[in-house]
């Protein structure tokens, strides 16, 4: 009797077992009909405004603060707002939050790409659905988004580090660049544009290597003290990258080479407080992430109500920042990147 | 009077053999998780917004499929008390060669092809190491793991390839027409069959229990031991490579970091679907709802805004239990057979 028993409870749980993923694919399918209809482009002009931000990666501070200027914004237009993201920086993770936006139907997403292209068909199926795509920091394919918040043309950035580095050496010697990782889109824009700038502007000045520190705090430190070793005559280091020049400031702090060797390029200010209060840095270079988060919040919402299309010419109100127009390929310009030396570092703190 | 409870003590012990332990325990095990499954799926498509909509079915599946995938020559493997830790590494090589292939000109099939190709080659190099050198596959997968990833980096470096022809990038994305479904569930379908029989109805997979059960006695009846592993590595290389094909068309993205870390959401959802880690039991119905419960865990719990942080440990919490719970059954049913066994001891005696 106890035998058969369990015998037909086996049978039973086959039984159910076969019709778990069936009901699993039913009860889903059956949600067509309410799901993606509704959410979808019917209320364009809707005031409610719910932006989701998907930063490169959670945890980062710079993004942190990128996050803090959307969520102000989204606050002061009275949305909802939140913002999700892996803990690794990785295309295919970010995927899975691009779709669960679409799911959500939320009005608009603001994400940094960690690749231009393998997340674009993700964009593509959120946008399907009614979700207004706008990407900062990174951008993704032009045609993968709505809106580009871009935080500094590539010539303003590779303008300013130029400057920066051609002023504190004396517009002579050899400089060296510690990038990031070597397939990183807007560093290697930015590198070939200084190399461009360099030639033409300053004869005397010599880029004898670009190293790459993978974004890697260890990595950066090391490829510093390679560099300096290669090139006893080296009189400058320009990283474009935050995390690399944090750890160039560092090795160079502990070196004989403190203010013998100048480094300048994109750090965050208090990152960077020390190395620029100790003399070990002249001046370095950013724009406001704050503000650039704050930016494509505002620039998110005008393409939820339906205020701007992305189309050249738009022109929009972004709060406390005044107003923006659209440019080419349907990107907004934050504006020229900003200077941070001794005298301004203390009116920062991100 | 005391026949009758002869014949019932007789019936009991054969029937037992019928259905020996480790189905027994399994039925158990799988009911537990397809329960578990239903209830996720209730409980999130009446508490989390958005749930209950065709695009998270699409999503899910199209998210899990490697996992899925994967899953099936992992359950063969683990069920043999060896296991397979370089399959993520495999799914990132195979994305690499096959985007070095599609850069070189070849047409896209034929690049799948070699991927698929070279995935078997690794399957056959951990293969060949666990049975004709006789290393330890924990040991062998985890040095081909660092190997395998090692080669697929060091071959694209860390740029990424995603010029592939749209074709083939929107037939992984492209759903059953007039369903929520995608299409790339047909080929795991077939897989899952075909891995299906050959565990459950073939002397091959009832070989594969034996030899976890116990590697000597399997031995002895004639059972080749060492062949048997060697080719279940290499389903395992071919099947992974497969997924690193797929994986790089859905994400149109060949990168040598692909799929990092997939190998551990495999063994998690292998041993959640009621496989155990010391082999001998398992079976794939129960793994297909491990793979399933732990892709709509996620999902439910990313719809309803919970950071990937938490998610990690709700999933975590959720194997740890599982384990300890099936470590816990199987002490309760040893506790059950002793006493069994003293009972009719004592019924023996009582009798002469």
């Amino acid at each position: 009797m106890f035998t058969l028993k369990r015998k037909r409870f086996g049978v039973g749980l086959a039984a159910v077992a076969a019709t778990a993923a069936l009901v699993l694919t039913g009860c889903s399918s059956d949600g067509s009909s309410d799901g993606g209809s509704s959410d979808g482009g019917s209320d364009a002009g809707s005031s409610d405004v719910s932006i989701t931000m998907l930063p490169k990666n959670l945890g980062n501070p710079y993004f942190d603060t990128s996050t803090g200027g959307a969520e102000e914004a989204v606050s002061e237009m009275g949305g909802t707002f939140e913002e999700v993201g892996p803990s690794e920086a990785s295309p295919t993770s970010q995927v899975q939050y691009i779709q669960t936006a679409a799911q959500q139907g939320v009005g608009g997403l603001i994400v940094s790409a960690n690749d231009p292209e393998a997340i674009c068909d993700a964009l593509d199926e959120a946008r399907s659905v009614g979700v207004k795509v706008v990407t900062f920091d990174s951008d993704t394919n032009p045609e993968c988004r709505d809106l580009f918040i871009n935080q500094a043309t590539a010539e303003g950035i590779a303008q300013v580090q130029v400057d920066l580095i051609t002023e504190q050496i004396g517009d002579e010697g050899q400089i060296a660049i510690l990038s990031a990782s070597a397939n990183a889109t807007n560093q290697n824009a930015w590198i070939e544009m200084m190399e461009a700038e360099l030639e033409a502007n300053h004869p005397n000045v010599e880029l004898v290597e670009v190293a790459y520190g993978d974004d890697d705090d260890q990595t950066s430190f090391d490829k510093t003290a390679a560099l300096l070793q290669t090139y006893p005559e080296l009189k400058g280091i320009v990283s474009p990258t935050t995390v690399g020049i944090a750890a160039a400031a560092r090795y160079l702090q502990t070196s004989e080479f403190q203010g013998e060797v100048a480094l300048t390029g994109l750090g965050t200010p208090n990152q960077m407080r020390e190395y620029v209060e100790d003399g070990t840095v002249t001046a370095f270079a950013l724009w406001n992430p704050a503000d650039l988060g704050y930016l494509a919040a505002y620039a998110t919402a005008a393409l939820i109500s339906g205020e701007i299309t992305g189309a050249e010419g738009d022109t929009f109100d972004a709060g406390t920042l005044g107003s923006y127009e659209v440019g080419a390929d349907a990107s907004v310009l934050l504006g020229d990147p900003y200077v941070f030396d001794a005298d301004n570092i203390g009116d920062f703190d991100f | 009077m005391t026949s009758a409870i002869d014949t019932e003590h007789g019936r009991r012990t054969y029937s037992a053999h019928a259905h020996p332990l480790w189905r027994r325990l399994l039925v158990t095990r799988e009911s537990a998780i397809i329960g578990l499954l239903f209830l996720v799926v209730l409980v999130a498509t009446i508490a989390v917004p958005n749930f209950d909509s065709p695009l998270t079915l699409t999503f899910l599946i199209r998210e899990i499929a490697p996992i899925l995938l994967i899953a099936l020559p992992m359950t063969l493997i683990i069920i043999t008390e060896e296991i397979d830790l370089s399959v993520a590494s495999i799914v990132g090589l195979s994305s690499v060669i096959t985007g070095l292939g599609v850069q070189a000109g070849w047409p896209l099939p034929f690049a799948a092809v070699v991927a698929i190709l070279v995935g078997t080659v690794a399957g056959a190099i951990n293969g060949a190491l666990v049975t004709f050198v006789g290393l330890p596959s924990l040991a062998v997968t985890i040095g081909t793991l660092a190997l395998f990833r090692g080669i697929a980096v060091g071959l694209l470096g860390t740029t990424a390839i995603s010029d592939f022809p749209e074709f083939w990038t929107d037939l992984t994305r492209m759903n059953i027409p007039g369903t929520p479904m995608p299409l790339i569930i047909v080929p795991f379908l077939v897989l899952a069959i075909i891995f299906g029989v050959l565990l459950h109805f073939t002397p091959f997979g009832r070989s594969l229990y034996a030899i976890g059960l116990n590697k000597e006695a399997a031995a002895f009846s004639g059972i080749n031991v060492g062949l048997t592993k060697f080719w279940l590595f290499v389903m395992s290389g071919a099947v992974s490579g497969y997924a690193g094909v797929y994986f790089t068309l859905l994400y149109n993205n060949a990168r040598g970091d692909n799929a990092t870390g997939l190998e551990l959401q495999i063994i998690a959802a292998v041993l959640l679907g009621g496989v155990s880690i010391f082999g001998g039991r398992g079976a794939l119905p129960g793994v297909i709802a491990g793979v399933l419960l732990i892709g709509t865990l996620s999902s439910a719990l990313r719809l309803a805004g919970v950071t990937s942080d938490i998610i990690n440990v709700i999933t975590g919490v959720l194997l740890v239990a599982s384990v300890v719970s099936a470590s816990f059954l199987a002490w309760l049913r040893t506790k059950r057979v002793s006493a069994i066994g003293r009972k009719k001891g004592r019924a023996e005696a009582s009798d002469g």
